[in-house]
Protein backbone atom coordinates (compact mmCIF):
# COMPACT_ATOMS: atom_id res chain seq x y z
CA UNK A 1 0.00 0.00 0.00
CA UNK A 2 1.40 3.37 -0.97
CA UNK A 3 1.80 6.28 1.41
CA UNK A 4 -1.11 8.11 -0.25
CA UNK A 5 -3.43 5.16 0.39
CA UNK A 6 -2.35 5.02 4.01
CA UNK A 7 -3.36 8.60 4.65
CA UNK A 8 -6.67 8.49 2.76
CA UNK A 9 -9.35 7.67 5.28
CA UNK A 10 -12.37 8.20 3.04
CA UNK A 11 -12.58 7.68 -0.71
CA UNK A 12 -15.37 7.69 -3.26
CA UNK A 13 -15.36 7.01 -6.99
CA UNK A 14 -18.36 7.88 -9.13
CA UNK A 15 -20.61 7.90 -6.06
CA UNK A 16 -24.27 8.31 -6.99
CA UNK A 17 -27.63 8.60 -5.27
CA UNK A 18 -30.82 8.80 -7.26
CA UNK A 19 -34.43 9.16 -6.20
CA UNK A 20 -37.57 8.50 -8.23
CA UNK A 21 -37.52 7.01 -11.71
CA UNK A 22 -37.60 7.91 -15.41
CA UNK A 23 -38.85 11.48 -15.92
CA UNK A 24 -39.09 12.11 -12.18
CA UNK A 25 -35.51 10.93 -11.61
CA UNK A 26 -33.54 13.18 -9.26
CA UNK A 27 -29.76 12.80 -9.29
CA UNK A 28 -29.08 14.04 -5.75
CA UNK A 29 -25.44 12.93 -5.87
CA UNK A 30 -24.19 12.63 -9.41
CA UNK A 31 -20.80 10.94 -9.72
CA UNK A 32 -18.67 12.26 -6.87
CA UNK A 33 -14.94 11.47 -6.63
CA UNK A 34 -13.53 12.39 -3.25
CA UNK A 35 -10.43 11.67 -1.17
CA UNK A 36 -10.30 12.78 2.43
CA UNK A 37 -6.93 12.59 4.14
CA UNK A 38 -6.54 11.49 7.74
CA UNK A 39 -6.61 14.56 9.98
CA UNK A 40 -8.13 16.77 7.33
CA UNK A 41 -11.03 19.15 7.90
CA UNK A 42 -13.12 19.27 4.76
CA UNK A 43 -16.02 21.69 4.34
CA UNK A 44 -18.70 21.23 1.68
CA UNK A 45 -20.81 24.24 0.73
CA UNK A 46 -23.49 24.79 -1.86
CA UNK A 47 -27.05 26.03 -2.29
CA UNK A 48 -29.96 24.24 -0.64
CA UNK A 49 -30.87 21.12 -2.57
CA UNK A 50 -27.40 20.76 -4.19
CA UNK A 51 -27.05 17.28 -2.65
CA UNK A 52 -24.54 18.05 0.10
CA UNK A 53 -26.59 16.57 2.95
CA UNK A 54 -27.35 13.46 0.88
CA UNK A 55 -23.62 13.12 0.20
CA UNK A 56 -22.88 13.36 3.93
CA UNK A 57 -25.45 10.66 4.67
CA UNK A 58 -23.87 8.39 2.06
CA UNK A 59 -20.35 8.99 3.37
CA UNK A 60 -21.41 8.29 6.94
CA UNK A 61 -23.38 5.16 6.05
CA UNK A 62 -26.79 6.60 7.00
CA UNK A 63 -28.01 5.98 3.46
CA UNK A 64 -27.13 3.50 0.68
CA UNK A 65 -25.66 4.78 -2.60
CA UNK A 66 -27.32 3.94 -5.95
CA UNK A 67 -23.92 3.36 -7.54
CA UNK A 68 -20.21 4.02 -7.38
CA UNK A 69 -17.59 3.05 -4.81
CA UNK A 70 -17.28 4.12 -1.18
CA UNK A 71 -14.18 3.23 0.79
CA UNK A 72 -13.47 3.94 4.45
CA UNK A 73 -10.05 3.15 5.88
CA UNK A 74 -9.46 0.61 3.11
CA UNK A 75 -12.85 -1.16 3.53
CA UNK A 76 -15.33 -1.01 0.69
CA UNK A 77 -18.58 0.05 2.33
CA UNK A 78 -20.93 -0.16 -0.64
CA UNK A 79 -20.40 -3.92 -0.91
CA UNK A 80 -20.44 -4.67 2.79
CA UNK A 81 -23.05 -6.92 4.42
CA UNK A 82 -25.73 -5.28 6.58
CA UNK A 83 -24.30 -6.57 9.87
CA UNK A 84 -20.70 -5.60 9.22
CA UNK A 85 -21.88 -2.25 7.91
CA UNK A 86 -23.90 -1.53 11.06
CA UNK A 87 -20.91 -2.39 13.26
CA UNK A 88 -18.62 -0.09 11.30
CA UNK A 89 -21.19 2.70 11.47
CA UNK A 90 -21.41 2.38 15.26
CA UNK A 91 -17.66 2.62 15.81
CA UNK A 92 -15.98 4.33 12.84
CA UNK A 93 -18.16 7.40 12.39
CA UNK A 94 -19.57 10.12 14.61
CA UNK A 95 -22.38 12.48 13.65
CA UNK A 96 -23.14 16.05 14.67
CA UNK A 97 -26.45 17.57 13.55
CA UNK A 98 -27.87 21.07 13.35
CA UNK A 99 -30.70 20.24 15.76
CA UNK A 100 -28.33 18.43 18.20
CA UNK A 101 -30.57 15.31 18.41
CA UNK A 102 -29.79 14.65 22.06
CA UNK A 103 -32.10 12.36 24.00
CA UNK A 104 -34.21 14.66 26.17
CA UNK A 105 -34.73 12.09 28.95
CA UNK A 106 -31.02 11.47 29.44
CA UNK A 107 -28.46 13.66 31.18
CA UNK A 108 -25.51 15.13 29.28
CA UNK A 109 -23.31 12.38 30.73
CA UNK A 110 -25.74 9.60 29.70
CA UNK A 111 -26.09 11.02 26.19
CA UNK A 112 -22.32 10.87 25.74
CA UNK A 113 -22.13 7.34 27.22
CA UNK A 114 -24.76 6.00 24.85
CA UNK A 115 -22.68 5.31 21.68
CA UNK A 116 -20.11 3.26 23.63
CA UNK A 117 -22.87 1.21 25.28
CA UNK A 118 -24.61 0.62 21.92
CA UNK A 119 -21.29 -0.56 20.49
CA UNK A 120 -21.04 -3.12 23.29
CA UNK A 121 -18.53 -1.31 25.53
CA UNK A 122 -18.49 -1.80 29.29
CA UNK A 123 -20.55 0.70 31.33
CA UNK A 124 -17.52 1.73 33.39
CA UNK A 125 -15.40 2.42 30.28
CA UNK A 126 -18.30 4.37 28.74
CA UNK A 127 -18.63 6.43 31.94
CA UNK A 128 -14.91 7.15 32.05
CA UNK A 129 -14.77 8.24 28.41
CA UNK A 130 -17.86 10.46 28.75
CA UNK A 131 -16.49 12.19 31.85
CA UNK A 132 -13.16 12.74 30.13
CA UNK A 133 -14.83 14.31 27.06
CA UNK A 134 -17.20 16.51 29.05
CA UNK A 135 -14.26 17.69 31.15
CA UNK A 136 -12.21 18.44 28.06
CA UNK A 137 -15.13 20.44 26.60
CA UNK A 138 -15.62 22.54 29.74
CA UNK A 139 -18.88 20.80 30.64
CA UNK A 140 -17.87 18.83 33.74
CA UNK A 141 -20.27 20.83 35.91
CA UNK A 142 -23.12 20.22 33.44
CA UNK A 143 -22.75 16.43 33.29
CA UNK A 144 -25.87 15.68 35.34
CA UNK A 145 -28.07 18.27 33.55
CA UNK A 146 -30.81 17.33 31.11
CA UNK A 147 -30.44 18.92 27.63
CA UNK A 148 -33.39 21.23 28.40
CA UNK A 149 -31.32 22.84 31.18
CA UNK A 150 -28.42 23.59 28.83
CA UNK A 151 -27.84 26.48 26.40
CA UNK A 152 -27.81 25.71 22.68
CA UNK A 153 -24.02 26.05 22.59
CA UNK A 154 -23.67 23.63 25.51
CA UNK A 155 -26.09 21.18 23.87
CA UNK A 156 -24.03 21.20 20.69
CA UNK A 157 -20.84 20.63 22.68
CA UNK A 158 -22.49 17.62 24.36
CA UNK A 159 -23.49 16.37 20.90
CA UNK A 160 -19.89 16.73 19.70
CA UNK A 161 -18.68 14.84 22.78
CA UNK A 162 -21.18 12.09 21.92
CA UNK A 163 -19.89 11.96 18.34
CA UNK A 164 -16.38 11.40 19.69
CA UNK A 165 -17.34 8.75 22.27
CA UNK A 166 -16.10 5.80 20.20
CA UNK A 167 -13.03 7.62 18.87
CA UNK A 168 -14.38 7.60 15.31
CA UNK A 169 -12.21 7.73 12.20
CA UNK A 170 -14.33 10.54 10.82
CA UNK A 171 -16.75 13.00 12.37
CA UNK A 172 -19.52 14.06 9.98
CA UNK A 173 -21.27 17.32 10.79
CA UNK A 174 -24.40 18.64 9.09
CA UNK A 175 -24.80 22.40 9.65
CA UNK A 176 -23.28 22.17 13.18
CA UNK A 177 -23.56 25.94 13.77
CA UNK A 178 -26.92 26.39 12.00
CA UNK A 179 -28.80 26.79 15.28
CA UNK A 180 -26.19 28.78 17.20
CA UNK A 181 -25.57 32.45 17.92
CA UNK A 182 -22.22 34.12 17.32
CA UNK A 183 -20.66 33.32 20.70
CA UNK A 184 -21.74 29.65 20.62
CA UNK A 185 -20.49 29.35 17.02
CA UNK A 186 -17.11 30.61 18.17
CA UNK A 187 -17.06 27.94 20.92
CA UNK A 188 -17.80 25.21 18.39
CA UNK A 189 -15.14 26.53 15.99
CA UNK A 190 -12.57 26.55 18.80
CA UNK A 191 -13.53 23.01 19.75
CA UNK A 192 -13.26 21.75 16.16
CA UNK A 193 -9.92 23.50 15.88
CA UNK A 194 -8.57 21.80 19.03
CA UNK A 195 -9.80 18.40 17.80
CA UNK A 196 -8.33 19.09 14.36
CA UNK A 197 -4.96 19.85 16.00
CA UNK A 198 -5.23 16.52 17.82
CA UNK A 199 -5.62 14.77 14.44
CA UNK A 200 -9.39 14.27 14.15
CA UNK A 201 -10.79 14.02 10.60
CA UNK A 202 -13.91 16.10 9.85
CA UNK A 203 -16.32 16.33 6.95
CA UNK A 204 -18.62 19.30 7.50
CA UNK A 205 -21.57 20.33 5.36
CA UNK A 206 -22.40 23.95 6.00
CA UNK A 207 -23.85 27.27 4.89
CA UNK A 208 -21.61 29.02 7.42
CA UNK A 209 -18.68 30.80 5.76
CA UNK A 210 -16.86 30.89 9.12
CA UNK A 211 -16.54 27.10 9.12
CA UNK A 212 -15.66 27.05 5.43
CA UNK A 213 -12.93 29.64 5.96
CA UNK A 214 -11.29 27.73 8.79
CA UNK A 215 -11.35 24.31 7.07
CA UNK A 216 -8.28 22.90 5.30
CA UNK A 217 -10.23 22.50 2.09
CA UNK A 218 -13.51 23.79 0.79
CA UNK A 219 -15.54 22.02 -1.88
CA UNK A 220 -18.46 23.75 -3.56
CA UNK A 221 -21.29 21.53 -4.70
CA UNK A 222 -23.94 22.26 -7.29
CA UNK A 223 -26.54 19.92 -8.81
CA UNK A 224 -25.06 16.84 -7.14
CA UNK A 225 -21.43 17.39 -8.16
CA UNK A 226 -18.37 19.37 -7.05
CA UNK A 227 -17.80 22.51 -9.09
CA UNK A 228 -14.99 24.21 -7.19
CA UNK A 229 -12.19 23.33 -4.80
CA UNK A 230 -10.39 25.85 -2.61
CA UNK A 231 -7.42 25.21 -0.37
CA UNK A 232 -7.04 27.95 2.18
CA UNK A 233 -3.52 28.16 3.48
CA UNK A 234 -3.16 29.86 6.80
CA UNK A 235 -0.34 31.64 8.53
CA UNK A 236 -0.91 35.11 7.12
CA UNK A 237 -2.68 36.51 10.17
CA UNK A 238 -1.77 40.18 10.51
CA UNK A 239 -2.31 42.49 13.45
CA UNK A 240 -5.72 43.90 14.28
CA UNK A 241 -5.36 47.14 12.29
CA UNK A 242 -4.68 45.24 9.08
CA UNK A 243 -7.46 42.73 9.74
CA UNK A 244 -10.16 45.36 10.25
CA UNK A 245 -9.00 47.33 7.22
CA UNK A 246 -7.48 50.39 8.89
CA UNK A 247 -4.36 49.91 6.84
CA UNK A 248 -2.85 47.72 4.19
CA UNK B 1 -6.88 56.74 -22.22
CA UNK B 2 -5.16 57.20 -25.54
CA UNK B 3 -2.58 59.48 -23.87
CA UNK B 4 -2.03 56.86 -21.19
CA UNK B 5 -1.32 54.31 -23.91
CA UNK B 6 -4.24 52.08 -22.94
CA UNK B 7 -6.12 52.38 -26.25
CA UNK B 8 -5.21 53.21 -29.84
CA UNK B 9 -7.12 54.35 -32.90
CA UNK B 10 -7.96 51.51 -35.23
CA UNK B 11 -10.01 53.31 -37.87
CA UNK B 12 -13.38 54.88 -38.48
CA UNK B 13 -16.90 53.61 -38.90
CA UNK B 14 -20.32 54.95 -39.66
CA UNK B 15 -22.70 54.65 -36.73
CA UNK B 16 -26.40 53.90 -37.07
CA UNK B 17 -27.36 57.60 -37.09
CA UNK B 18 -25.22 58.11 -40.19
CA UNK B 19 -22.45 60.08 -38.50
CA UNK B 20 -18.84 59.00 -38.60
CA UNK B 21 -17.19 57.77 -35.38
CA UNK B 22 -13.71 56.84 -34.36
CA UNK B 23 -12.95 53.21 -33.45
CA UNK B 24 -10.39 52.42 -30.76
CA UNK B 25 -9.01 49.17 -29.47
CA UNK B 26 -7.16 48.17 -26.32
CA UNK B 27 -3.37 48.15 -26.47
CA UNK B 28 -1.55 45.33 -24.69
CA UNK B 29 -1.01 47.72 -21.76
CA UNK B 30 -4.73 48.44 -21.87
CA UNK B 31 -5.56 44.72 -21.88
CA UNK B 32 -3.32 44.26 -18.87
CA UNK B 33 -4.95 47.14 -16.99
CA UNK B 34 -8.45 45.77 -17.68
CA UNK B 35 -7.45 42.28 -16.52
CA UNK B 36 -5.99 43.81 -13.36
CA UNK B 37 -9.17 45.83 -12.77
CA UNK B 38 -11.37 42.75 -13.21
CA UNK B 39 -9.41 40.88 -10.54
CA UNK B 40 -9.06 43.74 -8.02
CA UNK B 41 -10.62 43.23 -4.60
CA UNK B 42 -11.95 46.47 -3.15
CA UNK B 43 -12.56 45.14 0.36
CA UNK B 44 -13.08 46.61 3.05
CA UNK B 45 -15.02 49.18 1.01
CA UNK B 46 -16.68 46.98 -1.58
CA UNK B 47 -18.38 48.78 -4.43
CA UNK B 48 -21.25 46.55 -5.49
CA UNK B 49 -22.10 48.58 -8.58
CA UNK B 50 -18.49 48.49 -9.76
CA UNK B 51 -18.28 44.75 -9.21
CA UNK B 52 -21.50 44.23 -11.16
CA UNK B 53 -20.05 46.40 -13.94
CA UNK B 54 -16.94 44.20 -14.03
CA UNK B 55 -19.03 41.06 -14.51
CA UNK B 56 -21.14 42.67 -17.22
CA UNK B 57 -18.10 44.13 -19.00
CA UNK B 58 -16.16 40.87 -18.78
CA UNK B 59 -19.07 38.88 -20.22
CA UNK B 60 -20.09 41.47 -22.81
CA UNK B 61 -16.62 41.99 -24.25
CA UNK B 62 -15.57 38.37 -23.76
CA UNK B 63 -12.62 39.52 -21.60
CA UNK B 64 -13.02 36.92 -18.86
CA UNK B 65 -15.47 34.39 -17.46
CA UNK B 66 -17.68 36.22 -14.92
CA UNK B 67 -17.91 33.07 -12.80
CA UNK B 68 -14.10 32.93 -12.76
CA UNK B 69 -13.96 36.52 -11.54
CA UNK B 70 -16.49 35.71 -8.80
CA UNK B 71 -14.46 32.65 -7.75
CA UNK B 72 -11.30 34.75 -7.53
CA UNK B 73 -13.02 37.33 -5.33
CA UNK B 74 -14.55 34.60 -3.21
CA UNK B 75 -11.19 32.96 -2.60
CA UNK B 76 -9.67 36.26 -1.55
CA UNK B 77 -12.51 37.09 0.85
CA UNK B 78 -12.39 33.56 2.30
CA UNK B 79 -8.65 33.99 2.90
CA UNK B 80 -9.37 37.23 4.76
CA UNK B 81 -12.22 35.63 6.69
CA UNK B 82 -9.89 32.83 7.71
CA UNK B 83 -7.36 35.30 9.11
CA UNK B 84 -10.01 37.32 10.96
CA UNK B 85 -11.81 34.21 12.25
CA UNK B 86 -8.53 32.77 13.56
CA UNK B 87 -7.78 36.06 15.31
CA UNK B 88 -11.32 36.07 16.80
CA UNK B 89 -10.91 32.50 18.04
CA UNK B 90 -7.72 33.52 19.87
CA UNK B 91 -9.46 36.38 21.71
CA UNK B 92 -10.89 35.87 25.21
CA UNK B 93 -14.69 36.25 25.51
CA UNK B 94 -16.03 39.82 25.72
CA UNK B 95 -12.77 41.48 24.60
CA UNK B 96 -12.89 44.76 22.64
CA UNK B 97 -10.78 43.30 19.85
CA UNK B 98 -13.08 40.28 19.72
CA UNK B 99 -16.10 42.53 19.20
CA UNK B 100 -14.37 44.44 16.39
CA UNK B 101 -13.32 41.19 14.76
CA UNK B 102 -16.88 39.90 14.96
CA UNK B 103 -17.98 42.96 13.01
CA UNK B 104 -15.44 42.18 10.29
CA UNK B 105 -16.50 38.52 10.22
CA UNK B 106 -20.15 39.52 9.73
CA UNK B 107 -19.28 41.98 6.93
CA UNK B 108 -17.14 39.41 5.14
CA UNK B 109 -19.95 36.87 5.46
CA UNK B 110 -22.39 39.35 3.91
CA UNK B 111 -20.01 40.00 1.00
CA UNK B 112 -19.46 36.27 0.48
CA UNK B 113 -23.25 35.76 0.32
CA UNK B 114 -23.57 38.49 -2.30
CA UNK B 115 -20.86 36.72 -4.33
CA UNK B 116 -22.85 33.49 -3.96
CA UNK B 117 -25.91 35.28 -5.36
CA UNK B 118 -23.80 36.64 -8.25
CA UNK B 119 -22.47 33.18 -8.99
CA UNK B 120 -25.93 31.58 -9.01
CA UNK B 121 -27.18 34.34 -11.31
CA UNK B 122 -24.30 34.10 -13.81
CA UNK B 123 -24.31 30.30 -13.77
CA UNK B 124 -28.01 30.37 -14.68
CA UNK B 125 -27.43 32.93 -17.45
CA UNK B 126 -24.72 30.72 -18.92
CA UNK B 127 -27.04 27.71 -18.78
CA UNK B 128 -29.83 29.58 -20.58
CA UNK B 129 -27.65 31.09 -23.34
Amino acid sequence: MSHAENTTVLRTRGLRKEYGSEEGLVRAVNGVDLDVARGETLAVMGPSGCGKSTLLHLLGGLDQPSGGELWMDGHRLDQMGEKEFARLRRTAVGFVFQAFHLMDELTAQENVELPALLAGGSPSAARRRASELLGQFGLADRASHLPSALSRGQRQRVAIARALANEPLVVFADEPTGNLDSAATLEVLRLFDDLHSAGQTFVIVTHDERIAATADRLLTMRDGAFVDETRLTGGTTGHLGALIGLEG
Amino acid sequence: MEKAGLIERRGAAISSNGRGRKVYELTSAGQERVTEWLAEVSWPKPDLAEFHLKLTAAAGAGLADPVGIIDGQRRELLRRLRDVQRAAMAEPDHSDAGLLLEGIVLRLQADLRWLEACEANWTDRRRIS
